[in-house]
């Protein structure tokens, strides 16, 4: 097998790199650059929304110079997962994005899109024939769940996309996708073995972040060989050690030796990595097992509410070592009160009250081991979820105005016991998201749920 | 008595997808990897008794390679979800760094 070449110039499209790394990665003459250009880090808001992690003009300026690097080699462009969720809406503002540089720059390419937003009488389908099966942990669905999904993306393999350069794609943009497909698809397509190919997109997709130490966002480059492949970040100042590229496959991976993808397993269990230079790794021993069953997982979120929050601070020691039942009464109280400004609802108007304590287990919730120690000073954190902002909005500020005041047995007269740090106190979050399913679909073939478009942009 | 924040490179908690978190705990050198594996002071007892997690939920692992133990557990809450604190999950290994590892 001759030797394989990929760019890969940041771990995700719109964070930034340098472009002097940028030109040094195709002065390496790659068959292919690579870019991941989503996640489900920043939560469901995205995939549920339709909206984009990152700004247009931070994406614009990495695609334009992605798109003039490929024209220059004649290279295929794969940007997976775009705009943060994957979903149609996210797919269609990257492919805008595309053609108004191709208009500027008067690129010409044959565009392949490949989408991953699931069509909800196919899932039904599936799930009715028994072909939607749980992952571990995940939540209860039912055809319900499917039908109030605002989205829902299925994570593609290497076969959509490999089909998209099959029908002559020259730049590849695609819906949901897991971000080593992106990387390992030209490289098996050229006969990298299976193992080797894997392992080294699971180093490139987040870009330098293999690196020692990673400055700002930036590219790494890999050289896939026989036996073994070869990594390197682009700035010459930034280098990649063993241990370094070892740890990568810690990222965000529950299992570090085993890591699922569609059609098979990566297996790191072997995997040896060795200097090649003082800035480069060798990792040879990497095995790729085939599943025997395909397998796509969905990412699905929903609309859970509309939400407005509230900000204070308590430092009264008194409401500080009686804080729960303090919290507990008021939102006791707050139920009542909530009844009253709403006569014409029969019953309790639906809404979820979270009040988080930071300064005790805020951040860590029930993971936290010392929340029985007493602070002296906390911020609270009020958040109301209703079926609407309005609802939302109107229970906050009655929620503020009450808790402010909400009494404790040891003052007499009225107290005031939140510090607000903004007038109003009351901040409308809009609508909120939750990430609703951890499934995997068995569909017939790889490529049934993304369907592929060709078409020729010209200037 | 000094504490595995002192002893690791990196101490770090992190996603696993939306629904599981992971803990990467990493080290420099192969011999403080090697005596804090030999302590006993990290183990799924030990890790599920700070974090109020039953053993059978936890995945532990040592990677070598990476001089690293790497711990793997659900998510009290999926991630961004009402009630649940840490969308990226990044601040869930506090307890860890004080964690007190016994003198070789």
């Amino acid at each position: 097998m001759a030797e394989i070449r990929v760019l890969s110039p940041c771990g995700v499209i719109g964070s930034g790199f340098p472009e002097s790394s940028f030109e040094r990665g195709l002065s390496l003459r790659p068959h292919v650059i690579a870019c991941d250009g989503g996640s489900t880090d920043m939560g469901p808001a995205s995939l549920g929304a339709g909206t984009p992690h990152f700004s247009r003009s931070a994406t614009k300026r990495d695609l334009r110079l992605m798109l003039l690097g490929r024209e220059r080699l004649g290279v295929p462009l794969i940007i997976g997962s775009c705009g943060t969720g994957g979903g149609s809406a996210g797919l269609n503002w990257m492919k805008e994005i595309c053609l108004e540089i191709a208009r500027e720059e008067n690129l010409r390419f044959r565009l392949g899109l490949v989408e991953s937003e699931q069509d909800k009488s196919y899932l039904k389908k599936r799930f009715r024939e028994g072909r939607i099966k749980p992952l571990d942990p995940a939540p209860e669905i039912d055809e319900k769940v499917i039908d109030r999904s605002a989205h829902i993306v299925g994570m593609m393999g290497d076969e959509p996309i490999t089909e998209a350069l099959n029908e002559g794609a020259e730049v590849v943009l695609t819906g949901r996708a897991s971000d080593t497909s992106i990387f390992a698809c030209v490289p098996t397509r050229l006969g990298a073995g299976r193992g080797i190919a894997w392992h080294a997109a699971k180093i490139l997709e987040c870009g330098a972040a293999c690196a020692v130490t990673r400055k700002r966002p930036d590219g790494v480059f890999a050289w896939i060989r026989d036996d073994h492949f070869a990594v390197e970040p682009l700035d010459p100042e930034m280098r990649c050690s063993p241990q370094s590229v070892a740890s990568h496959t810690l990222y965000e991976n529950a299992d570090p030796f085993h890591i699922t993808e569609p059609g098979g397993v990566l297996d790191t269990t072997s995997s040896t990595y060795a200097a090649e230079s003082d800035r480069a790794v060798i990792v040879r021993g990497s095995e790729y097992h085939l599943a025997d069953t395909y397998t796509v997982k969905l990412e699905g979120a929903e609309l859970a509410g509309y939400q407005s929050v509230i900000i204070g601070g308590v430092r009264d020691p008194y409401i500080i070592r009686q804080l729960d039942s303090w919290l507990a009464g008021m939102r006791e109280g707050f139920a009542s009160r909530a009844r009253e400004i709403f006569p014409d609802r029969s019953g309790v108007p639906e809404y979820e009250l979270v009040i988080r304590v930071f300064g005790r287990d805020a951040v860590m919730g029930p993971l936290e081991p010392r929340a029985d120690e007493v602070p002296h000073e906390v911020g609270i954190l009020f958040e109301v979820t209703a079926g609407d902002q309005e609802t939302a909005r109107t229970l906050a500020s009655t929620l503020s105005h009450f808790a402010v005041h909400y009494p404790i047995p040891e003052w007499s007269g009225l107290i005031s016991g939140l510090a607000f740090p903004f007038a109003p106190a009351e901040l409308d979050k809009g609508p909120v998201y939750r990430f609703n399913m951890n499934h995997v679909v068995l569909p017939d073939n790889p490529c049934e749920m993304f369907p592929i478009e060709c078409r020729e942009v010209a200037g | 008595m000094t504490t595995l924040g002192e002893l690791a490179k990196l101490i770090r908690s992190k996603n696993a997808g939306p629904f599981n978190l992971t803990f990467d705990i990493m080290f420099g050198e192969e011999e403080t990897y090697r005596r804090v594996i030999g302590s006993g002071a990290i183990t799924k007892e030990t890790f599920g008794r700070i974090y109020n997690i039953p053993e059978e939920k936890i995945l532990l692992v040592h990677h070598d390679a990476a001089r690293a133990i790497k711990i793997s557990i659900p998510r009290p809450f999926f991630s961004a979800d009402l009630g649940d604190s840490d969308c990226y999950g990044g601040q869930q290994f506090g307890p860890l760094v004080d964690m007190e590892i016994p003198e070789p």
